[in-house]
């Protein structure tokens, strides 16, 4: 009970007090140490002495006292007198029951600063904000853990030496950055995604970067991308339960029991498909997040009405294949194409997209598997088939294509 | 914060100096930077540099001193000179460096906070 209320409050309280011990110190290692020490003291104490009435304010007091004292040892004296006035005054506030101010989008627009490699952008906001281990980021972005952990702990020294200015940058810069921010919080989102069999912990993970995108919706309001992104999560929640048959198979988007899609849910994604497309109107710039969500709404709409409007989807796709050329982009986009003109304009837009050479991708397979069926050339989808079955992680999606397969 | 801007020109553009016929501007560039850094309060510091030819490096060898005749990496760019500042933070120094004029000449400008001692 306890732990299950220390971890509630972990994932939800964690960006906002890194953000929060950053934004004065630039010090993300300290923030997060200090915050790692004031958990596991919550760890020792919560359970004889009861949870504290307000339980992020009482780890942001411990992790604050253990900054303090670290600060204290390694460093002068002229530089905490400050931040202990902020903190004060943070502590007053918070003390009359006031929210902790909330500068993740700060903390966020820190780790996409340009003077870091942009690679690592994406890394830095999973962990210093969603609180991921090196190694889980390192499994997200399937690199090696000893390398991520390394480069990680480099870019926050960067962070701190080099005195990266922590606040929202002006619209230009802010503009720049957000794609690595929003690139950053699906990624969290489709590692909890991917892990279907995964622990309560992965889902909660699934959970936390849709509240990162709601807040950041806060800070942000009215932008296209983040509206398109926040709706494209809720559609894959919405459907979450129907993506498997009772007997946990894999189950297409087509084939699904609309009776299982959670109609609250994609309520909610179709009025922030809505908004995004009023904030565009204005705006004017068309980006990823909101055509996923486009296309998103249009596969929703089409099941719900029993109708069939795959040149809709398809056009979609193109706009998108423009804007974010990426392979997994480009192979649905091929599939589009097959439902909207043909198998034969699908297959050719799939081959020139390539199989992936040395890193054999299983979507390319698995679509010209049906393609080749669907074209009659029958032995050659029995050995993509094959290679895609192989190449599926999830035994559920093996058992579908080898269903598909015996056709 | 502190700074340092070492600024990093290629053998085309020390030639530069050289050239009558552009030396003038490349000089007025730097002048006029030198100044906007003055008048904005920020500059404590700096130095134009002679060229890599003009340079000895020392360093022990096996127990001994060795001198070598230029500097000590053959890089397509050396360094030219050198402005030390003092601004609020990081992205403040990117905003002088932008401005440096070595970055029109194609050169390049490295931004290092200096050590706080």
């Amino acid at each position: 009970m306890v732990h299950s209320l220390i971890d509630r409050s972990a994932r939800e309280a964690y960006g906002r007090l890194v953000a929060l011990l950053t934004a004065r110190t630039r010090d993300v290692e300290a923030a997060e140490d200090a915050l790692q020490e004031a958990f596991l003291a919550a760890l020792e104490q919560w359970p004889l002495v009861g949870v504290p009435r307000q339980p992020e304010a009482w780890l942001m007091a411990v992790a604050r006292r253990r900054w303090l004292d670290r600060t204290r040892k390694e460093s002068r004296m002229d530089r905490y007198s400050d931040f202990e006035a902020h903190f004060d005054a943070m502590e007053s506030e918070t003390s009359r029951g006031m929210d902790l101010p909330d500068d993740r989008l700060e903390l966020m627009m820190i780790c996409a600063h340009p003077v870091l490699e942009s690679s690592l952008h994406a890394p830095l906001i999973l962990q210093t904000v969603l609180g991921m281990t090196a190694d889980q980021v390192a499994s997200v972005f399937l690199t090696s853990p000893a390398g991520m952990a390394q480069r990680l702990v480099r870019a926050k020294r960067k962070i701190k030496l080099a005195g990266l200015r922590f606040e929202l940058p002006g619209h230009e810069q802010l503009e720049a950055r957000l794609g690595a921010l929003l690139d950053a919080v699906y990624a969290a989102f489709g590692a909890a995604w991917d892990d279907w069999t995964g622990a309560d912990g992965q889902r909660r993970l699934a959970t936390e970067a849709e509240m990162l995108c709601a807040a950041m919706a806060g800070r942000l309001p009215e932008h296209p991308e983040v509206l398109g992104l926040w709706a494209l999560m809720k559609y894959h929640e919405a459907r979450y339960a129907a993506r498997r048959a009772a007997d946990g198979s894999f189950v297409p988007l087509d084939e699904q029991d609309v009776s299982r899609w959670n109609a609250g849910m994609i309520e909610e994604a179709e009025t922030l498909v809505r908004r995004a497309a009023a904030a565009l109107k204005s705006s004017g710039r068309l980006g990823r997040y909101a055509l996923e969500a486009a296309i998103q709404s249009a596969h929703v709409t089409n099941r719900l009405n029993g109708s069939r409007d795959s040149a809709g989807i398809y056009r979609l796709y193109e706009a998108l294949v423009r804007v974010a050329p990426s392979r997994g982009v480009r192979v649905a986009h091929a599939a589009a194409a097959a439902e909207a003109v043909g198998a034969e304009t699908g297959l050719r837009l799939l081959e020139a997209v390539g199989d992936g050479g040395e890193r054999p991708y299983q979507p390319f397979y698995a679509l010209r598997a049906e393609l080749l069926y669907r074209l009659g050339r029958y032995p050659e989808a029995q050995l993509d088939y094959d290679r895609a079955i192989a190449l599926s992680t999830d035994e559920a999606v093996r058992g579908y294509l080898r269903g598909r397969k015996k056709r | 914060m502190k700074y340092a801007l070492l600024i990093h020109e290629s053998e085309e553009v020390f030639a530069v100096r050289q050239d009558p016929a552009k030396a003038p501007a490349y000089w007025g560039a730097y002048t006029a930077f030198g100044q906007a850094l003055t008048e904005a309060g920020v500059m404590t510091g700096g130095a134009g540099l002679q060229p890599p030819a003009t340079a000895t490096s020392l360093r022990k060898v096996q127990g001994k001193n060795a001198i070598q005749d230029g500097p000590f990496a053959d890089t397509k760019e050396q360094l030219a000179g050198f402005y030390l500042i003092e601004v609020v933070d990081l992205d403040a120094a990117m905003e002088w460096a932008e401005r440096c004029p070595a970055i029109e000449y194609g050169g390049s400008v490295e931004v290092r906070p200096l050590l706080v001692m």
